[in-house]
Formats: structure tokens, C-alpha cells, sequence
């Protein structure tokens, strides 16, 4: 900084007095740390300044609030699937028989000092963690700031989004409820219904027949360990790159693809994202202190002969749940083995089709655009009709899944047939995402449409004047330059030309069958229907000296 | 008012304007819409409560269950059901129904209780079937709670849920919430086996365990059950909890978000 190396000057000069003792013992660490430059260098690194750049920051928030919390319980917790009887506080569990990982849940909840509240803290902050982190990937998704050099960095966020999930089902199998328990079995049936491996690879998951009396602990160093060990990890190497890549930004005037425009980590983000994490962190305090989140003591500890109405798995498992339950119980069989359709298909077909369809996305357009060049500047939505339509057809497609997975709850509260909603996912989950995708792209021309307007012709003010000779016009204001600027600074591709199939010659080009599907595509991405051209230069002087 | 019209131009005038038509339609729909119906059940109540047995029974159930209650292609034969089904079913209002569908749905009861009385005193001598259960058979009071959680959960969780709020079943048919349901009546119906339901014999399930069962149901799901955790956001589970999290959890984040994004530090204008 350069404030401390004045200092460090004025004292050698002022002589032997001594300096301040903060400053020796920054000056000793940086002797054998080197904190200096490298805080010169990143103290004042700038970052722009937008509500929906945050949103990285609440999962981040809050997936230190469950790190810390789940800290706190895992002094308490006990990973074994040993039989105990119990005896606490609580009246209506007195006498049942109940593994000592269900036992020690309860002690938690009833006995340990702010044990539920912090049990409660842990299970909220993971649904908004994985919320967070879902929006967060849908601001980057539509915004476009996937596109190079963050192509990268996409897939690590992407990554530590199914880690999330993982980390979530296994410590939602935890507590070995019965809610939790039903879940595990579910799984089970996912691994059994692999083709000719299945058995085997659940009697290696369980150490012999479900449930057995491993598992609990076998998903406990799994979830305390192996999977927030590599998240962290991720998270790291995420951040490093947001910093490396520094933040995108929305166009505006004095906003390049060169510079970011914005305040300084030090002090202006230090205090602002210090204040917001408190800030999270209340909002989840307050949430896990009013509300109650997976009450085992009303659910029961596991039994494989029990089950329940509403056995749902927690909401970021919710799409697989949807993709089961509406999928027919197929059954086939294939060489003496059963092949258990109903189950493989969804779960070990479509449910990795779901996610990877919105994680390769980033990779297909850059294919079609064939732009190598780097982008800082984000995307307003409406400026990239195609992508903003796919984003959101994909949206409506993990929504009808999650309401399949929900479907006996929309059933009583809207009193509808569940055979009814089942059918309606079934359609929807191939008609919705094209009607939706239409419906956005669509949107998307409208609004390019109105933003042309908006440049060329100004904004219609509402007032009406009426001209000496009787005419009555309504008074557009022009806009401002600085808004012309935001309106029109996003670049328009052209679509991408093969050429003619034959050279002067007349001898054939052979064309590949990629390149001709990359042509279409981009036809279809940026050609007359795919986008609306933005005004020129030429066009608005002319318009406008044709106005005055 | 000029600072009102000033404004109808405003992006979010449209909103505005629409989110108060739509207040003031949702508002006078509450406002006229239900009242009348409810009344004229009471009037019907009132001029039938006179009447006693056979005649009731005449009058308010024999358009589906036939004259001699032998039952007819609208309702079935009421023959051998006993006098606890009668009870159970005109008690909670499900009978007379109301009209065909899924599922006959609970509603304010029609008859007093001493008329259920007579009609279930009819029905009985049609023939033999499960009494009407007397009070020591279904108190809550004593029983052993932590057992009936354990019966509750292999016999009744998988169409109640978990504490008995109720759940799906197929084709429009459900489980209704045992919220706020008389002892009384649960004990009933897992007697007699009302519409989707089956029946719990005595064979299957002694009176013992249908008092401890009926004593878990209302401590876990009364209006005056402990919630240690909190509000319980209707006790449905991840979905509603889920929802909660999206909707209040992630909301309020974003709002707070918007909020601190907007009070920033102003860099200076050079």
C-alpha cells in the first residue's frame, strides 16, 4: 500500500524513533510472507456493482454458516446404526427402539444447548445454499458470462452445484429417520436398477442387504469429509478465478471490455460483503428460529417395514423424485436379468441429462458463434434471444420435474387427480421447454424491438401537444447519451456463411456434416428471425434530423 | 394528485394498476360470494330434527341407500355396517352427501347427535355390525403415546403422513388431515374402514391399539401439540419446506441483496 510505504519512509527519515508496534509486526510478517505485494496488488481490485452480482455471495455466505454449524454438530452427533431404546425428554419417542445415529439427533434436538437451533441453522442454510447457488448459475447462464475466458470457471461452479446436491442427500440420510430412511431406499433402488452390476454395487454401498448398519457411517465421513473437502477445494479455485478474471459488468458509459468499472475490494467490498454476511446469516437465524425443518422427533427413526405419505427428498433432489414418479413402470427382460426400465430410465439416464443439458450449453454456442475473443461485458438477456430461450425452456423442464416430485402435494392442495398431474408432467416434460423456449425468443425480438424504438424515436412521454393547424402529436423525449450508449453497446454476430458449395472451378468443397448443422444453427441464432438489428449510427442522424 | 398523474406513465404504473384490480375483485368475490348455503343447511336441520329413525332415514338417505337401506346403484347397502359407521359418517357431515365425486369430503354436520343417534339405532337393527365405541375405548388420557407412533407409522403413515395431515391418493381420492378430528370418530373409522379406507378389525388391530394410536394422532396433530422447532409450515415435509426456502429464504436474501447494492459508496464525480 501506498500509505505504508510513506510511513515507512517518513520513519527512517524522523531517524531512530521507533515505529508503532502494529507496524513492526506487519513489517516481521511480511519479511517472511511477502503480504505486501501481493496486498498491493489485490486490495484495491475493483468490482462492479449490481444487486444480481450478490447472489454468488449468498451461497458462498451461507455455505459458511453450514460449515460452521455442522461443525457444532458433529460434536454431538454419533455416525452408528447401533440399536438403543429411548429415554430422553421427549414423551412420544419414550421406549422406541431407534439406532444411536437417530438417538443422538434427538439428544441434539432436546438436550444439547442450542442444538436445534443449530440443526435447524445447518438444514435451512443447505435448501438456500443450493437455491443460491441455482439462481446464482441462472444470472450467470442468462447474463452470458460464461463465454471466454469463464468457460472454466462455469464448470467448476457447475460441479460444486451436483457436489451440493450429494452433500445434501447424504446428510439428509444422516439423522436415519424414517423421511430420511425412505430416501436411502430410494437410492438403493437407483443403484439396484443398473444393468447387470446393481446387486452388486448395493451390496458393496451397504455392506451386504439394505439397510444394514453401515451405512450411516459409510455417508458420514462422506459428507463431513470427502465431499465438502473437494467443495472447498472447488470453492477456492472459483474464487481465484473470479479474481484472476475479474468481474464481468453490464455496458454502460465509461464500461469496456477492458476495464471494470466499480469500488475497491479494500475497504468498500470488505465492509459491504462483511456487512452482507451477517446479514445472511441473520436472515437464515431468524428463519431456523421461527420455523421448523425436518422435525425427526414426529418422524420416527427408519424401519424398512415403515414408510410415509410425503416422503420427499429435499428440494434439489426434487427433479429425480418428479422424473420416477411419472415415468411407467417399465420392466424388461434381457438375458435371464430384469432390467428395471422404470427406474434406470429416469434415474440414470435423464437425471444426468438434465444437468449436463444446462452445463455444456456454454460450450455449444461458443461452437456455433466461433467467437475466440474475450468477453467482460454482460449480455442483457433480451440481446441474446436464443440463449435466454434455452435458459429458460430448461428452467420450465427442471420445474415440471419437481412438480411431478411433488405431484401428491399438488394434488390435495388443488384438488386434482394425481393420475391427472402425472399425465401433465408426461406431456409437459417434452411439450413445455419447446412452447417456452418459443414463447421466450419471442419476447426477446419484442423487446429488442422496443429498444430499437426506444433509440431511434425517443420516449413516448404521454403528453399530447396540439399544433396550431389542429394536429395533435405526442412528445417523445430523446434519450440521453449515456443511454444510447447502454442501449446499443452489445455486439450482433452475423450468421455463419459455408460459401458456395462449388469453387470457380466447379469442383466440390467438401463440407462436413458439423459444419453444415453449425451454419443452421447460427441461421437460426443470428439470422433475420434470431435477432433484431440494432440502430446505426446512420439511421438515428437521420431520424433525427428529419424530427427537428 | 398532479404527483399521481405524473406517474401514470411510470413503467410499473401497469402493475400497479393491475395488483389493485385484482385486489378489488379478489375482495368483493370474499366479500359476496359464500354466506347463503351454510344457512339453508340449518333450516333443512332444523325442520328434520324431529323426526326419529326410519323417518330420518326415509327422508335424508334413502335416495341413495334405498328405503330399506339395501343400498342402490348410487349408494351402497347400508346392511351389516353397525351403528359406529353411522355414527363416523353422518357425524362428520360426510352423510348425506352432498354430491357424487372421488371422494365424499368432510363438511359441517347435518343431523344433531341424538338424531346420528336414532339413525344409527336403525341401521343397527338392519343388522349386526361394530357398535358405537364408549369413551374408555378411545381416550386419549393414559394411553401409551410412544406405541401408537410406532402403529401409527406402520399402519396409517403411508396415506395420513407422518403426523396424520393427510395425503394423495389415486384418482382425486385422499387421505383427509386427522387435525381436528374427534377421538371419537378416529376410533370409528379405523374400525369401520370409511370410503378408501380399510378397515381395521379388532382381529387386526385390538382396542387397545386404536386408543394409542388415536392418543398419537392428538398429541402430535391438535391444535394444542408442541412444536419444538418453530412454526411447522403444515407439517408436509421437503416440498413445503422447500418452497419455504425458495420462496422466504432465497427471497428474503435477494431482497436484502437489492438493498445493499442500492446503498453504495458514490465514487467521485470527476
Amino acid at each position: 500500500m501506498s500509505t505504508a510505504t510513506e510511513t515507512r519512509g517518513s520513519a527512517a527519515a524522523e531517524g531512530k524513533k521507533k515505529a508503532p508496534a502494529g507496524e513492526r509486526v506487519a513489517d516481521w510478517a511480511d519479511g517472511r510472507l511477502g503480504i505486501y505485494s501481493l496486498a498491493k496488488a489485490n486490495m484495491r481490485k475493483i468490482f462492479p456493482d449490481h444487486w444480481s452480482f450478490m447472489l454468488g455471495e449468498v451461497a458462498l455466505y451461507s455455505f459458511i454458516i453450514i460449515i460452521l454449524t455442522g461443525v457444532y454438530l458433529t460434536l454431538f452427533f454419533h455416525p452408528s446404526m447401533n440399536e438403543v431404546e429411548y429415554h430422553g425428554p421427549y414423551t412420544p419417542m419414550q421406549g422406541v427402539q431407534m439406532s444411536e445415529a437417530f438417538k443422538s439427533t434427538l439428544d441434539i434436538s432436546f438436550d444439547v444447548r442450542g442444538g436445534l437451533l443449530v440443526r435447524q441453522i445447518h438444514h435451512w442454510a443447505a435448501l438456500i445454499f443450493l437455491a443460491a447457488m441455482f439462481v446464482h448459475m441462472m444470472r450467470v447462464f442468462f447474463t452470458g458470462a460464461f463465454r471466454k475466458p469463464r468457460e472454466i470457471n462455469w464448470v467448476f461452479g457447475f460441479l460444486l452445484f451436483v457436489l451440493g446436491m450429494f452433500t445434501g442427500f447424504t446428510g439428509y440420510s444422516l439423522p436415519d429417520d424414517l423421511l430420511s430412511g425412505t430416501g436411502v431406499r430410494f437410492m438403493e433402488g437407483a443403484v439396484l436398477s443398473v444393468p447387470i452390476v446393481g446387486t452388486y454395487l448395493s451390496m458393496f454401498l451397504f455392506g451386504g442387504e439394505f439397510p444394514g448398519d453401515d451405512f450411516v457411517a459409510r455417508f458420514y465421513s462422506i459428507h463431513i469429509l470427502v465431499l465438502p473437502g473437494i467443495m472447498l477445494g472447488l470453492l477456492v479455485a472459483h474464487l481465484i478465478l473470479v479474481f484472476y478474471h475479474k468481474h464481468t459488468q453490464f455496458a454502460g458509459p465509461g464500461r469496456k471490455n477492458s476495464n471494470v468499472v466499480g469500488m475497491p475490494l479494500l475497504p468498500v467490498y470488505m465492509a459491504k460483503a462483511g456487512g452482507f454476511f451477517f446479514l445472511v446469516f441473520g436472515v437464515i437465524a431468524a428463519i431456523a428460529a421461527l420455523f421448523t425443518i425436518n422435525p425427526i422427533w414426529v418422524l420416527g427413526p427408519y424401519r424398512p417395514d415403515q414408510v410415509s405419505t410425503n416422503a420427499q427428498p429435499d428440494w434439489y433432489m426434487g427433479f429425480s423424485e418428479g422424473l420416477v414418479r411419472v415415468m411407467p413402470g417399465w420392466e424388461v427382460d434381457f438375458l435371464g436379468h430384469t432390467l428395471v426400465l422404470g427406474v434406470a430410465i429416469p434415474l440414470m439416464i435423464l437425471f444426468p441429462l438434465v444437468l449436463v443439458a444446462i452445463a455444456v450449453y456454454p460450450f455449444i454456442e461458443a461452437w456455433v458463434t466461433g467467437d475466440k475473443r474475450e468477453h467482460h461485458i454482460a449480455d442483457r438477456p433480451r440481446n441474446a434471444p436464443t440463449r435466454t430461450a434455452f435458459g429458460a425452456a430448461w428452467i420450465s423442464w427442471y420445474f415440471v420435474c419437481l412438480v411431478g416430485g411433488g405431484n401428491d402435494l399438488w394434488a390435495t392442495h388443488f384438488h386434482l387427480s394425481i393420475n391427472a398431474i402425472t399425465w401433465f408432467v408426461r406431456i409437459a416434460f417434452f411439450v413445455l421447454p419447446v412452447l417456452v423456449f418459443w414463447v421466450t425468443r419471442r419476447i426477446c425480438l419484442g423487446l429488442q424491438r422496443k429498444d430499437r424504438e426506444k433509440v431511434l424515436h425517443g420516449r413516448e412521454t404521454g403528453t399530447i401537444k396540439r399544433l396550431p393547424h389542429g394536429e395533435f402529436v405526442e412528445i417523445h423525449e430523446p434519450l440521453s447519451q449515456e443511454q444510447l450508449h447502454t442501449l446499443t453497446a452489445h455486439d450482433q454476430y452475423e450468421p455463419v456463411e459455408i460459401g458456395p458449395l462449388k469453387d470457380e472451378n466447379g469442383v466440390e468443397r467438401k463440407v462436413s456434416r458439423g459444419q453444415k448443422l453449425r451454419a443452421k444453427l447460427s441461421k437460426g441464432y443470428y439470422g433475420e428471425s434470431g435477432q433484431i438489428p440494432k440502430p446505426t449510427r446512420e439511421e438515428y442522424h437521420e431520424l433525427e434530423s428529419g424530427h427537428h | 394528485m398532479k404527483k399521481l398523474s405524473a406517474r401514470r406513465r411510470h413503467p410499473l404504473a401497469a402493475l400497479v394498476v393491475l395488483l389493485f384490480a385484482l385486489a378489488a375483485t379478489g375482495g368483493l368475490y370474499t366479500a359476496f360470494a359464500p354466506a347463503g348455503e351454510a344457512k339453508a343447511e340449518q333450516e333443512s336441520s332444523k325442520s328434520l330434527a324431529i323426526e326419529e329413525g326410519k323417518k330420518l332415514f326415509a327422508t335424508g338417505c334413502s335416495s341413495c341407500h334405498g328405503t330399506g337401506g339395501q343400498g342402490t346403484s348410487d349408494g351402497p347397502s347400508l346392511v351389516g355396517v353397525g351403528a359406529a359407521a353411522v355414527d363416523f359418517q353422518v357425524g362428520t357431515g360426510r352423510m348425506p352427501a352432498q354430491q357424487p365425486g372421488a371422494q365424499v369430503p368432510k363438511k359441517p354436520k347435518v343431523y344433531s347427535q341424538d338424531e346420528i343417534n336414532q339413525l344409527a339405532a336403525y341401521v343397527a337393527s338392519l343388522g349386526s355390525g361394530p357398535a358405537k365405541p364408549t369413551k374408555d375405548m378411545y381416550d386419549p388420557a393414559g394411553a401409551d403415546v410412544a406405541r401408537g407412533g410406532e402403529l401409527f407409522r406402520t399402519n396409517c403413515a403411508q396415506c395420513h403422513n407422518f403426523t396424520g395431515e393427510g395425503g394423495a391418493l389415486t384418482h382425486g381420492k385422499y387421505a383427509p388431515d386427522l387435525g381436528d378430528v374427534d377421538p371419537k370418530h378416529i376410533y370409528e373409522a379405523m374400525q369401520t374402514g370409511p370410503q378408501n379406507m380399510p378397515s381395521f378389525t379388532d382381529g387386526a388391530l385390538p382396542e387397545k391399539d386404536k386408543r394409542d394410536i388415536v392418543a398419537y394422532v392428538k398429541t402430535v396433530n391438535s391444535d394444542n401439540s408442541e412444536s419444538p422447532g418453530g412454526f411447522k409450515l403444515g407439517g408436509f415435509g421437503p416440498v413445503a419446506e422447500g418452497m419455504f426456502a425458495w420462496i422466504f429464504g432465497l427471497g428474503a436474501l435477494i431482497a436484502v441483496a437489492v438493498w445493499v447494492a442500492a446503498r453504495t459508496a458514490k465514487a467521485k464525480k470527476s
